[in-house]
């Protein structure tokens, strides 16, 4: 199979599986605490429903406010092709490596938090400010955790290190799963899930995300919903890919190949989904000011994850 | 005709430019000939460089002039680093003199720039052209006299004079240094050509204390915590185009001096030198990233953002150092370059915001943050460009600024070859405080453009303002264009730079020109890869396609209304979201640490009609540690000796007597 196709059936693939994701996630947790919950396709319904609704914008909403829905779209868009997710030797793999991937996604959010600053009201205000303080610490976790694959793959290229984890016997190992757990609470952080934030709250004093975008409607909330989708996907993706490569699809294997792949990538999403569900029903939000020593926990992992493997690469 | 011919000549042209503006002082058209053809020198000069750094790197020039010390002359040289730091120079001070042709009429004093900035701008083009240490020395005191005499340009506002004597003080210890430190290096033989100095072995104690002096020295010139004090002080309070210059541009002057003197005249580097200089860029770019975001006031804003800036390049040399001195020279030139890579990054974009403060200076009167709002709407190119100049900045892909620091990272990511344990870990800490600063920067200046360019005007100034004048407009789109194009294609800018990394460090990256889609793979590309053109061409796809498919079949409607106030709408526009406070999660999480940082809040009993009050302390602990104490002693000192200057000519005569007796007492005891 070709690479451009390959390349394209991955960038509609991860477009059309986002929603469901998130519709999968909510249905999860509606069923642990007995709701009966809305259907996995309501995501789907309501990126339509607000397409078709009016934009109703401020007063003096600048142009700026207008374009940033789709520049953070586009950047999580562009970055989320990037990822492998169910085959590996993407044709623009070498775009961008891991480093440039999550500073596409913090392209995104710097647009995101000077839209949110557009408008002038407390709401905006408040969700930017501790978006970009949350985001602040844990950039430099991340960093540690691409630190660390690094120094066991030897290459920050995702496609180089996901072969090299699926091919090789790299085994069990310590700062590896240090990693895991560092990445994991880093991107519990990025996509304001609980315990960090939580996606589903309104009008609470301490909501980050949601408050940031407060002002937005129609359209312009259909594409920002629509990019909080994918980026939880690639944070999904990402993981899955980097440690738990298991039977992605290798450069250059046929057809067979690349179907066993995309089910296994679907069958990792759902694991993944359901997994997110059951941790965040059972976990409470914490406050704001907790955030710090939580992303501190996730750096201090990656610090040590980085230190194991200077005393032997086989830790 | 020898390329140093050419500089020189420029040179002399911007010394004639100053003597020109003292003369012309009352003429009214002074500003508009003394800008137009400072502009004209520096573009040539500019060229001049441009096209040796390209094409004659190999062939070094040289000129003697017969002035300075008589047995000595002075001596100029052209070689791949000078002709590199003459490009950053002559862009930025080609790019400061167009802004000046528009920003300059609003001088209230035009007499007091003028002849300073073309002297100022040969003052920089000299320190980098010097081929000796007396020359080299001269040349850095002339340049910071220019430049103190333009931070007093405007010297009766308030806080000016403290800048210009506390910058007077910094300069004056950061030559001394300077001093001792070639001092060092001429050795007793006294040599203080370059190229014999270079030619000679410098004992480990000597080289120890040449850095030491060099980072004192260059240092403070460049910004390095704790010796920032005086630069966020004295860039804000010279005139805007000339605060671009002195942090976009004499930093680098000074960031070239260490170069010249840590990496080409002191010999091979030790690994512990690498350690000192990255532990100072580590501390620096944190320190001043967070101290911009503290700040109220949006150029002492860009000027702390210019220390951290400083300090992400120290790193970058650190880690050079770091690798030369194992003998891994293909990455030390990948840090190398991306510190040279930085340092031209940060001429485009810290000139950029400097413009944009500056125009906003202009249409408002206003620096404070907390008072301006809302320009987005009535300053729509100036915001644009500021826009650009953040984004850049703040190291976000596609543009320049995220390169350099890419770059960086993937230098980071080759310290588990060092053999040294010390190096080993420092390095990704050092790397993790990169990404700090890096996402700190992201959020300042979130907060410098939120504040000042969006939200609702908090004071009629700002509701009042208007667009400024093209020349300040075109001078701020091309450093925009060239953040952009330095960001989508990076590879050409390091294919550029190669030839002064095989000058001074003998290795170089990978030919970049031979990469697919123009990318870049600073080791190898199963390692690691960028392309900056095929992301930007990528968001510019999907971003396409996601507005076209919108308006295709999404609803078009759009109804305009009041901002949703959950049934509270602010009533006052001083409500909004300020820098205080769009800074206060940061503060929260780093500042009790480094700023000692507390709320006072002083709430009103219910029925108390007092408003209440909300008070931010903070504490600059390197000022108040090191800088009050020592002011302090040495006032003390002072007082003390002072004693000696009312004493009966009895009294002096037997002081002169008991010195004559103790020294005389020292002899005898020495030999």
């Amino acid at each position: 199979m070709s690479d451009i196709l390959v390349q394209g059936i991955q960038m509609a693939l991860v477009l059309l599986l986002a929603p469901l994701l998130t519709g999968f996630i909510r249905k999860i947790k509606a069923r642990l605490v007995r709701r009966r919950g809305a259907s996995i396709f309501q995501p789907y319904r309501d990126l339509l429903r607000l397409l078709r609704k009016e934009v109703v914008l401020a007063d003096n909403a600048s142009w700026l406010f207008r374009v940033t829905p789709y520049i953070t779209f586009a950047a999580i868009w562009v970055a989320a092709a990037l990822v492998p997710t169910f085959a590996t030797g993407l044709l623009f793999n070498w775009t961008a490596d891991l480093i440039a991937i999550v500073a596409l996604l913090g392209s995104a959010r710097f647009f995101l938090a000077l839209a949110g600053m557009d408008v002038g009201t407390s709401f905006g205000g408040i969700g930017s400010s501790r978006e970009v303080m949350i985001a602040a610490l844990a950039e430099p976790a991340m960093l540690l955790i691409v630190f660390c694959m690094a120094l066991v793959a030897g290459s920050t290229q995702l496609s180089t290190v996901a072969n090299f984890i699926a091919s090789s016997y790299v085994g069990l190992r310590v700062s590896l799963g240090m990693a895991l757990i560092a990445l994991i609470m880093v991107a519990l952080a990025e996509n304001a899930r609980i315990p960090v934030d939580n996606p589903a709250t309104h009008l609470e004093l301490t909501m980050v995300h949601e408050a940031m975008v407060l002002e937005y409607s129609g359209r312009h909330l259909a594409m920002i919903e629509f990019g909080a989708f994918l980026k939880l996907l690639l944070y999904i993706s990402l993981i899955a890919c980097v440690f738990l490569p298991w039977k992605i699809a290798v450069f250059g294997t046929g057809p067979l190949a690349y179907a066993i792949g995309a089910s296994a990538y679907v069958v990792k999403l759902a694991v993944a989904g359901f997994l997110l569900a059951v941790f965040e029903t059972a976990t409470a939000k914490m406050r704001v000011f907790r955030v710090p020593q939580f992303l501190g926990a996730a750096l201090m992992l990656g610090l040590l994850g980085t230190l194991l493997l200077f005393v032997s690469r086989s830790f | 005709m020898p390329t140093v011919f050419l500089q020189m000549l420029c040179v002399a042209g911007l010394l004639g430019l100053a003597v020109l503006a003292i003369a012309l002082s009352r003429s009214k058209s002074s500003t508009a000939v003394i800008y137009g053809a400072t502009l004209a020198v520096s573009l040539v000069a500019f060229f001049g460089s441009v096209r040796w750094l390209i094409g004659e790197t190999g062939n070094a020039s040289d000129l003697t002039l017969p002035i300075g010390l008589p047995w000595l002359g002075a001596h100029f040289h052209l070689d791949a680093l000078a002709s590199f730091f003459l490009v950053v120079v002559n862009l930025g001070g080609a790019a400061a003199s167009l802004y000046g042709l528009g920003y300059g009429h609003h001088d209230p004093a035009p007499h007091r720039v003028l002849p300073f900035f073309p002297a100022f701008l040969a003052g920089m083009n000299l320190v980098v052209l010097a081929d000796d240490a007396f020359s080299y020395l001269l040349c850095w005191e002339f340049m910071s006299l220019a430049s103190w005499a333009l931070v007093m340009a405007h010297h009766r506002e308030t806080g000016n004079a403290k800048a210009g004597y506390v910058y007077l003080v910094m300069a004056s210890f950061g030559t001394l240094a300077l001093l001792l430190a070639f001092g060092l290096l001429a050795g007793p033989a006294g040599t203080y050509e370059f190229a014999a100095i270079r030619a000679a072995q410098h004992t480990p104690y000597v080289a120890t204390l040449v850095l030491i002096l060099m980072l004192l020295g260059a240092g403070s010139k460049a910004g390095l915590v704790p010796l920032h004090v005086w630069l966020p002080l004295a860039h804000p309070a010279a005139p805007s185009h000339v605060s671009a210059l002195m942090s976009g541009v004499m930093t680098k002057v000074a960031i070239y001096g260490f170069i010249r003197v840590v990496f080409d005249l002191l010999g091979p580097p030790t690994w512990s030198a690498s350690v000192v200089v990255l532990f100072l860029g580590g501390i620096t770019a944190v320190m001043g990233i967070l101290y911009a975001m503290m700040e109220k006031d949006l150029k002492r804003l860009l000027a702390y953002s210019t220390i951290e800036n400083v300090g992400i390049i120290f790193v970058s040399l650190g880690l050079a150092l770091g690798f030369q001195a194992n003998g891994q020279k293909a990455v030390a030139a990948l840090a190398f370059t991306a510190a040279l890579f930085h340092v031209l990054n940060h001429s485009f974009f810290k000139s950029l915001l400097f413009f944009g403060a500056g125009a906003v200076l202009t249409s408002t009167g206003e620096r404070e943050m907390d008072k301006l709002g809302g320009l987005i709407h009535r300053m729509p190119f100036t915001s644009f460009a500021f826009l650009v100049g953040c984004v850049a900045i703040s190291a976000l892909p596609p543009f320049n600024g995220f390169v350099s620091e890419w770059l960086m990272f993937q230098a980071v990511l080759q310290s588990p070859d060092l053999p040294q344990w010390a190096l080993k870990i420092m390095v990704p800490a050092v790397g993790a405080m990169l990404a700090l600063a890096a996402a700190l920067a992201a959020a300042c200046f979130v907060k410098a453009f939120g504040v000042t360019f969006l939200g609702r005007p908090r004071s009629v100034a700002a509701e009042t303002a208007s667009e400024v004048d093209r020349y300040s407009l075109s001078a701020m789109f091309i450093l925009a264009a060239l953040c952009l194009f330095a960001g989508v294609l990076p590879g050409l800018v390091i294919d550029a730079l190669s030839p002064i990394a095989i000058e001074i460090l003998g290795g170089r990256m990978p030919i970049q020109a031979n990469e697919a889609w123009l990318s870049i793979a600073p080791i190898a590309e199963s390692r690691s890869s960028y392309d900056g053109l095929l992301v930007m061409v990528f968001i510019m796809i999907s971003a396409s396609l996601a507005v076209f498919f919108i308006h295709r079949f999404a609803s078009k409607a759009l109804r305009r209304g009041p901002a949703w106030g959950c049934g509270f709408s602010d009533p006052t526009p001083a409500a909004q979201y300020s820098g205080a406070s769009f800074a206060q999660p940061i503060r929260r999480v780093f500042g009790t640490l480094v700023f000692h940082a507390r709320d006072h809040v002083d709430m009103p009993a219910p029925g108390d009609i007092r408003p209440a009050r909300l008070r931010i302390e903070l504490h600059d602990l390197v000022w108040e540690g090191i800088y009050v104490p020592l002011a302090g002693a040495v006032g003390y000192a002072a007082d003390r000796l002072n004693r000696l200057q009312f004493l009966t000519i009895r009294r002096y005569l037997s002081l002169v007597f008991a010195t004559l007796v103790t020294l005389l007492l020292v002899l005898a005891i020495w030999s």
